[in-house]
């Protein structure tokens, strides 16, 4: 087992690498000239000059890089192009707010989407299994920001619940933001535990658990739900990416002070550090939540871990 | 005697037995039919600004509402259709070609090639398909040519590790080695024996993929990035709204419902297909 996690960590080093890599070189595919866009359109060139030898634009890629990630490893990220502090304050301000979202959004998904999934399963080909399903495509088809407005008009604005937007670290505020984050992973989850349950019910140990005599509760309670879950814990591990990506649109529609917001003001600005320090961030996270998946799927199952 | 059941008429037959994906099949047609022939059923044109009507709820006259701007929203929505399909059937084309030919290549050749070209993919599936568009977008610049790039790139990788995983199996078939042996180019080999057989797969993603293109599509036209006003795109127009919640609702209501039903029907109809093309269902 130790073998294993110590082989998938030094497996991550590559391909920290190689997006460390992609996530710098992307600033070098926007179109103009960060120096040029800094100084402004009326400087003159020995300004520009002078700002790109500051920003250390005038040497070569690979230094570059390694100056990058160098300051990177010391918590320096650069600064903001257009508010002209450092990226790391502002990425630190907002950090927070986007992981309660994220988290809350995956309690909530998987609160419903194993309760809906189960249902299904239960009550396979009944009404209750169509009801659970028919939800379930709708939440798939549903675009999160017109829920997001839909919530907002009825639980905030009619029903006056809940506040309308913003976040000042109140519960109240994350409900509706975080319910809407968690509806399409919910959706997702409830088909997949609901086939990831049909699979279990198929098993001979649940023949064998019915043919025992054990009451049906039991058989399904006991048995195979706690089997289910098990491809079910990791789909919340790959999920939770999905997840950080989803924030950026539930962010901008209710004006969440968090990551994903950041980012589309970043891109509307072209402000590229804060773009790059935020793909960096994002794809670390990725990068490591993949490793915890797999991390927790050898811990579950052991076959895996000899491979 | 029996009629013999040939592949298609079995999957006819299961299809129908999907009545949801029937109903979404049909609505698909209506759609497309709207898309086409906009002018002709539009009532106004989408883009005629009249402010005395600013904001006016659904009426007989405009069934779906005005905008700010006095435009008729239904109008809006029924031209706004055009873009919304040929976004999300561009992009998932342009996806499934390149994804195509790329697993095609890769389970074919093998070797340095597929590693290449599965690595890369690895790292694509790395991202979450919103924030990929987004910094593709902050590349090319916001707009709706640029959005059908960042779309179709997310697409590919899926699309090649289908086909990768359909041309291995086929690679070592009995008819594709009986076709080697007759002396068949590996072009002929790959295109006229391998590549149908892979497409099975492939049209059910397809159809999977228009629903979700369609949600990335609008989202990011919704957040600024794709089509700009005054174009009738049904993001740009919930995005419109956002200020007038409590004020005007029906200027949020209508153009969701019509991502909404169009993305649901196409991904009932991707339900269907599978179904339907799954051997193990009858």
């Amino acid at each position: 087992m130790l073998s294993y996690f110590l082989r998938r960590c030094l497996n991550i080093i590559p391909v920290l690498f190689v997006v460390s890599i992609l996530a710098f070189a992307f600033v070098h595919l926007l179109p103009g000239d960060p120096a040029r866009m800094m100084a402004g359109s009326d400087a003159d060139p020995a300004t520009i000059a002078m700002l790109r030898h500051e920003l250390g634009l005038d040497q070569s890629l690979p230094v570059q890089y390694l100056t990058y990630m160098g300051k990177l490893v010391k918590g320096d990220l650069g600064k903001s192009l257009r508010t002209k502090t450092p990226v790391f304050q502002e990425i630190k301000q907002r950090y927070l707010p986007t992981m309660y979202l994220a988290v809350c959004g995956m309690v909530w998904s998987v609160v419903i989407g194993v309760l809906f999934g189960a249902i299904a399963a239960i009550y396979s080909g009944r009404w209750q299994d169509y009801t659970a399903m028919l939800l379930a495509v709708s939440g798939i088809s549903m675009p999160q920001f017109w829920l997001g407005l839909l919530a907002i008009q009825l639980f905030a604005v009619y029903l006056g619940w809940v506040p309308v937007a913003g976040f000042s670290g109140k519960f109240s505020e994350l409900i509706l933001p975080s319910f809407t984050l968690g509806a399409t992973v919910a959706a997702i989850m409830a088909r997949f535990t609901l086939s990831a349950f049909l699979d279990v019910l198929d098993e001979e140990y649940i023949s064998t658990a019915r043919a025992k005599g054990l009451s049906e509760s039991t058989v399904l309670w006991k048995h195979a739900f706690r089997n289910a879950l098990i491809p079910v814990v990791t789909m919340i591990g790959l999920q939770f990416g999905f997840l950080l990506g989803g924030s950026v649109v539930v962010e901008t529609v209710f004006a969440w002070p968090g990551l994903g917001r950041y980012m589309i003001e970043a891109v509307a600005v072209r402000d590229y550090p804060v773009l790059q320090a935020l793909l960096f961030l994002y794809s670390f996270h990725f990068v490591f939540i993949n490793l915890l998946v797999d991390m927790v799927y050898a811990v579950i199952n052991p076959e895996i871990r000899y491979t | 005697m029996a009629r013999e059941k040939t592949p298609f008429t079995l999957f006819c037959y299961k299809f129908r037995q999907r009545k949801t994906a029937l109903v979404a099949g049909i609505f698909i047609v209506l759609l497309v039919l709207t898309a086409l022939f906009a002018p002709l059923i539009a009532p106004y044109d989408p883009f005629q600004t009249d402010y005395s009507l600013s904001m006016q709820v659904p009426s007989l006259t405009h069934p779906a509402g005005t905008d700010i701007y006095g435009r008729d929203i239904l109008s809006r929505i029924i031209y706004g259709s055009r873009i919304s399909l040929a976004v999300g059937l561009t992009s998932v084309f342009v996806g499934a070609l390149v994804g195509v030919t790329l697993g095609l290549l890769s389970g074919f050749f093998g070797g340095f090639l597929d590693g290449l070209i599965m690595r890369t993919s690895d790292v694509l599936f790395a991202f979450p398909g919103i924030l990929l568009a987004i910094a593709i977008v902050a590349i090319l610049g916001p707009g709706l040519v640029n959005v059908v790039v960042a779309v179709s790139v997310f697409s590919m990788p899926t699309f090649a590790r289908i086909v990768r995983g359909s041309t291995l199996t086929l690679k070592e078939s009995l008819y594709v080695r009986a076709a080697r042996s007759i002396g068949a180019s590996r072009k002929r080999i790959m295109f006229v024996h391998i590549l149908p057989g892979t497409l099975g797969g492939v049209i059910v993603y397809f159809t999977m993929r228009i629903g979700t293109s369609i949600i990335t599509a609008s989202s990011l036209s919704f957040l600024g990035l794709g089509a700009q006003p005054p174009t009738p795109e049904w993001g740009a127009m919930l995005a419109e709204s956002r200020d007038y919640i409590g004020v005007a609702d029906h200027m949020s209501i209508y153009p969701g419902i019509a991502i909404f039903l169009t993305v649901l029907f196409f991904n009932l109809f991707g339900d269907g297909l599978r179904a339907a093309l799954d051997p193990k269902t009858k």
